[in-house]
């Protein structure tokens, strides 16, 4: 059911994340200001991005599980939710790498895209004690829902915030403008934004594929068990 | 701040590739655990289903 088009899906990624890796360190020119360590970006800027866009996502599965009442799409929310806080927890830890090297501490309190990815981070932390301490699968699927879909309407609110804020010590990347990165920093951050985004959905899809054929044997064990009886 | 020599900022650009790479690594031993689990309960049911073909159907009443 899920693992349709796993095999390319996983070739496509490996690929692409490999030619990324050749492009962010044999293509992409240092940085100007920041040096060598400005390559960091590489890996830390798409990974914020395509896990902030797995939050909505999890919210618009989530809807489509309270429009249909069809649990598959519960767990396509809560799987998208999952993988976004393990990225998230990647993205927290190479941004304290990042401004280490380049401001001198781990963490700035006063930086507003830090700080609201950690509510954003935090906020999505709750989702697992609210799921695992519903026993019902189908109030589970709808509790779970209604917060995915809250959550993930906040998560573009709170990214326009920031936007919106004075403050601009951490650096733009995406502007209407098209930021003020050369064209070669350019087109290599949009392919490690793709390989990141292709291996987020590989993820998702082998973690969908292995929850469901456990499923799919504990049922077929259930029914071989009264057979047996 | 100025731009840290290849070196020192090596440490950190290395740092930090090693954190994505390893979540991915760990991923990978997690689904290749899970997947080794459902393996062996496969075998298992198999097993069952097995067994429960080669068990005798019980004999009926004598037809009268």
């Amino acid at each position: 059911m899920y693992s349709k088009g796993l095999k390319p899906l996983s070739i496509a990624t490996v690929v692409l994340m490999g030619a990324s890796l050749a492009l962010v360190f044999f293509y992409a020119p240092n940085d100007a200001d920041q040096g060598f360590v400005q390559k960091i970006f590489y890996v830390h800027v798409p990974l914020a991005i395509v896990a902030l866009g797995g939050f909505v996502a999890g919210g618009i599965f989530a809807i489509q599980n309270l429009r249909t009442g069809d649990r598959s799409w519960d767990a396509r929310s809560y799987v998208a939710i999952h993988m976004s806080i393990i990225f998230g927890v990647v993205v927290l830890i190479t941004g304290s790498i990042w401004a280490r090297a380049a401001w001198g501490h781990w963490w700035v309190w006063d930086e507003p895209v830090l700080v609201s990815f950690l509510v954003v981070f935090l906020l999505y932390c709750v989702y697992y004690p609210l799921r695992f301490s519903i026993e019902d699968p189908d109030r589970q699927a709808r509790y779970s829902s209604v917060f995915a879909i809250a959550a993930g309407a906040f998560v573009p609110i709170n990214f326009a915030a920031v936007r919106m804020a004075e403050a601009f010590t951490h650096p733009r990347v995406l502007s209407q403008t098209g930021g003020s990165m050369p064209g070669d920093m350019r087109m290599t951050f949009f392919v490690c934004i793709a390989a990141v985004a292709l291996l987020f959905i590989t993820m998702w899809k082998l973690e969908l594929t292995a929850k469901n054929a456990s499923m799919q044997l504990k049922r077929l064990r259930r029914r071989l068990e009264a057979e047996a009886a | 701040m100025p731009a840290l020599p290849l070196d020192e900022a090596g440490k950190y650009v290395a740092g930090a590739y090693v954190v994505f790479f390893t979540l991915i690594v760990l991923y990978m031993a997690i689904i290749g655990a899970k997947i080794a689990r459902i393996d062996g309960e496969l075998s298992e049911l198999n097993e069952l289903a097995e067994k429960g073909e080669r068990q005798p159907e019980p004999d009926g009443e004598p037809v009268a």
